[in-house]
């Protein structure tokens, strides 16, 4: 495969949908498809046909906003349908070409407006299982680029350069990592795609791959070039069947264009890439205990150095970044690491996806320039909170994340910008909550969380999450005292401080910060026995009430 | 060194012959053990002491590595579904819009607590953490279905449905 195939596979798949007067795209993630959405992609399709009207009905991957789903989006007029079923086929088919149906339109500029797609830009408007479309968007140009006119040292000046940073959660420079598995020493290198996303309440890397698998591959297959691997693993969770579908779907097509496989590009350059199902461990997001769990051995994670730079998959150098980073990939490529680094603030640049969730107008799938405020990135992008509640908290980056006020919801997103107030970036989950929302069970949800999740291997995560845990759930139950609140405070710290992995090191935030910016909750759990929430049962006698 | 002989099938049952199958195609290398017993669970519902002896054995993997893989991972059970499973989604979205109160009202209504399965075998309630369809959050796969903004009724008439069939 040369850059002018390329361009070939490109023109013919643009000209194929250049015959039809419209395109009917219909969202198939996963959040549209439990409403069925299959079933109205082929009403539509049917529709089309009986009304003999000279449209395209394609399946696409998510198209961000998830809580009004099933979408539709009608191009080239770009009209948007929300909580569409079968029964508004015939109508939206019938409609086409002329006006469009008010009853079902979704008109939600201020959501769509603020956003930049880098990322996502393919998501939504191409066929996920369909690699032409993909190609046809200037998909696998970045990857016959950099092995036909760069050179591995290259292509990491350009990710340097960028200024892109890990996606993950830890935010480490991703050229820095490519450079340092790059100089290591050894016969084979393995590069490893994080798509074991085990932050609840996320699901950027899910949709991802869901929506444009082979963007993932693409960028995998540059970083293989980069630091002269040869051989890739993605690592997804078994509770994502329609990504695992979509992924093998695509790698059986990227190897059938020559894509993946041997002598990519004409090139000696041979690369190729297997999927791994990860098993439900959480801790399995950190690169240590991943590796082990694709030896085939219990996910538990290992001291650093050496790092898996160095010493990784059995025992080799790994390169392993997480899904959105290889997403980021192509782009940077394709166009220079100096546009992306124009994108975002000062350490902290391009564009980050944001799952945003709980108490909010428009759940769904955001990508936003770093550096934007929470508060547009709540109030305008999200639409605020609804049923007339109001806003208490924003809960970023999972149980290693916090819980941050109103006052703090001008602070711009960066790593550094959320981890000085407490937070962190996490992977990229967002979750909002509402004064209906007690903050001291917020943090015993999260600990429950980790204390289940914790792998046993060190004793500060494995017995400390446990005690923090019963702590909490005393304060919830009405018995707690203040006496115990300095001893949540000493065994976060102890915790925090002496656990071997991200996980244990983590697992406190989400008390630290509800105790920083919400104190008064737990005195008043504490002292006045009342949560004012209502989300605890604090007294026998209202228990009786509820009951 | 001798060739190595995978052991014989432990029954006629067709099924083990996918879970061989898929030892062969990783050529029955010791770190197939977690591809295998995904495949195990996923044709035999899950994996009892049989199948994890038979998995040991052919990748020649100890017996004590197999069960601790198995019991370090929470997609694994050892124990056989119900009929039917009604898993409720505890990720951080669905558990803010309630899912907490669907368990307990599902774990009242059947009288079994999260991950047990009703005495006559019919109904599994069991949590997840989370499914990764937080914007449809609260989440509950009815029999492995998806089904978004979940309400308390809508579940037990689920329930009610199954436990009359």
């Amino acid at each position: 495969m040369t850059i002018e195939e390329l361009d070939q596979i490109a023109e013919a798949a643009r000209a194929e949908y250049a015959k039809f007067d419209h395109e009917i795209n219909v969202c198939m993630g996963t959040g549209c498809m439990s409403q069925h959405s299959d079933q109205l992609k082929d009403a539509l399709a049917k529709q089309v046909e009986a009304q003999g009207k000279n449209a395209f009905v394609r399946r696409t991957g998510c198209m961000g906003l998830c809580a009004a789903g099933p979408l539709v989006l009608v191009d080239p007029e770009e009209i948007l349908y929300q909580g569409v079923n079968e029964k508004n086929a015939e109508a939206i088919v019938n409609s086409l070409g002329g006006e469009p149906i008010k009853a079902l339109q979704c008109d939600l500029r201020d959501h769509f407006d603020q956003q930049v797609h880098v990322v996502l830009e393919n998501s939504g408007q191409i066929d996920p299982e369909r690699i032409d479309d993909y190609i046809a968007r200037e998909g696998y140009r970045a990857l016959l680029i950099a092995l036909s006119d760069m050179t591995p040292q290259g292509v990491i000046r350009q990710i340097t350069e960028s200024g892109l940073r890990g996606r993950g959660g830890g935010g480490y420079p991703t050229g820095l990592k490519w450079g340092t598995v790059s100089k290591a020493v050894g016969d084979i290198k393995y590069v490893i795609c994080n798509g074991d996303e085990g932050d609840p309440g996320a699901f950027m890397d899910r949709s991802i791959l869901e929506s444009d698998p082979q963007r993932v591959l693409e960028g995998m297959a540059i970083a293989a070039y980069a630091v002269g691997a040869s051989k890739g693993y993605i690592y997804v969770r078994a509770e994502y069947p329609l990504a695992v579908q979509r992924l093998q779907a695509s790698l059986r097509d990227a190897r059938r264009r020559g894509l993946l496989g041997n002598n990519i590009g004409n090139t000696p350059f041979n690369f190729d890439v297997e999927i791994r199902l990860g098993a439900g461990a959480f801790v399995c997001g950190e690169e240590t205990a991943l590796i082990g769990s694709i030896e085939g051995r219990r996910g538990t994670p290992k001291p650093r150095p050496p790092y898996p730079a160095v010493s990784g998959l059995w025992g080799k150098p790994t390169l392993i970044n997480n899904v959105e980073t290889f997403a980021n990939i192509a782009p940077i490529i394709r166009k220079g690491g100096k546009w992306f680094g124009s994108m975002g603030s000062d350490r902290s640049k391009g564009t980050k996806v944001f799952a945003l969730t709980g108490k909010i107008a428009n759940t769904g799938l955001v990508e936003v320039p770093m550096g934007i405020k929470l508060r547009e990135i709540i109030e305008t992008i999200g639409g605020g909170v609804p049923d007339g509640r109001k806003f208490k908290a924003v809960q970023t980056g999972g149980p290693s994340g916090g819980c941050l006020p109103e006052s703090m919801l001008d602070l711009g997103v960066s790593y550094d910008g959320l981890i000085k107030v407490g937070a962190m970036m996490g992977s990229g989950g967002m979750i909002v909550m509402d004064d209906t929302s007690c903050m001291v069970n917020v943090a015993k949800f999260f600990l429950e969380f980790v204390m289940t999740e914790s792998c046993g291997k060190c004793i500060p995560c494995r017995a400390g999450t446990a005690q923090l845990h019963g702590l909490l759930a005393k304060i919830c139950a009405g018995d707690g005292t203040m006496e115990d609140l300095t001893m949540i405070e000493e065994l976060c710290d102890t915790v925090k401080s002496t656990s071997l992995c991200g996980l244990g090191q983590t697992a406190p935030n989400p008390v630290l910060s509800t105790l920083r910016y919400f104190r008064n909750e737990y005195i008043d759990h504490i002292e006045h026995k009342r949560c004012t929430a209502g989300a605890c049962n604090m007294k026998p006698a209202s228990q009786e009430v509820h009951a | 060194m001798p060739a190595f002989t995978p052991p014989p099938l432990p029954s006629d049952d067709k099924r083990w012959k996918i879970v061989n199958g898929t030892m062969r195609k990783n050529g029955f290398a010791r770190h197939a053990l977690i591809e295998t017993l995904h495949t195990v669970q996923s044709s035999f519902g899950f994996l009892d002491d049989d199948a994890i002896r038979f998995v040991a054995k052919s990748l020649r993997v100890p017996l004590s590595q197999a069960y601790g893989v198995v019991t370090f991972y929470h997609y694994f059970s050892l124990k056989p579904p119900g009929k039917h499973t009604m898993t409720v989604c505890t990720g951080t979205a669905c558990y803010i819009k309630g899912t907490d109160k669907l368990l307990a009202s599902a774990e009242k209504h059947l009288k079994v607590s999260q991950g047990q399965t009703t005495p006559d075998g019919n109904i599994s309630l069991a949590a997840a953490r989370c499914v990764g369809a937080c914007g449809r959050a609260p989440v509950v796969l009815v029999d492995g279905e998806l089904v978004g903004k979940m309400t308390n009724e809508q579940m037990i008439e689920q329930l009610e449905r199954w436990a009359v069939e």
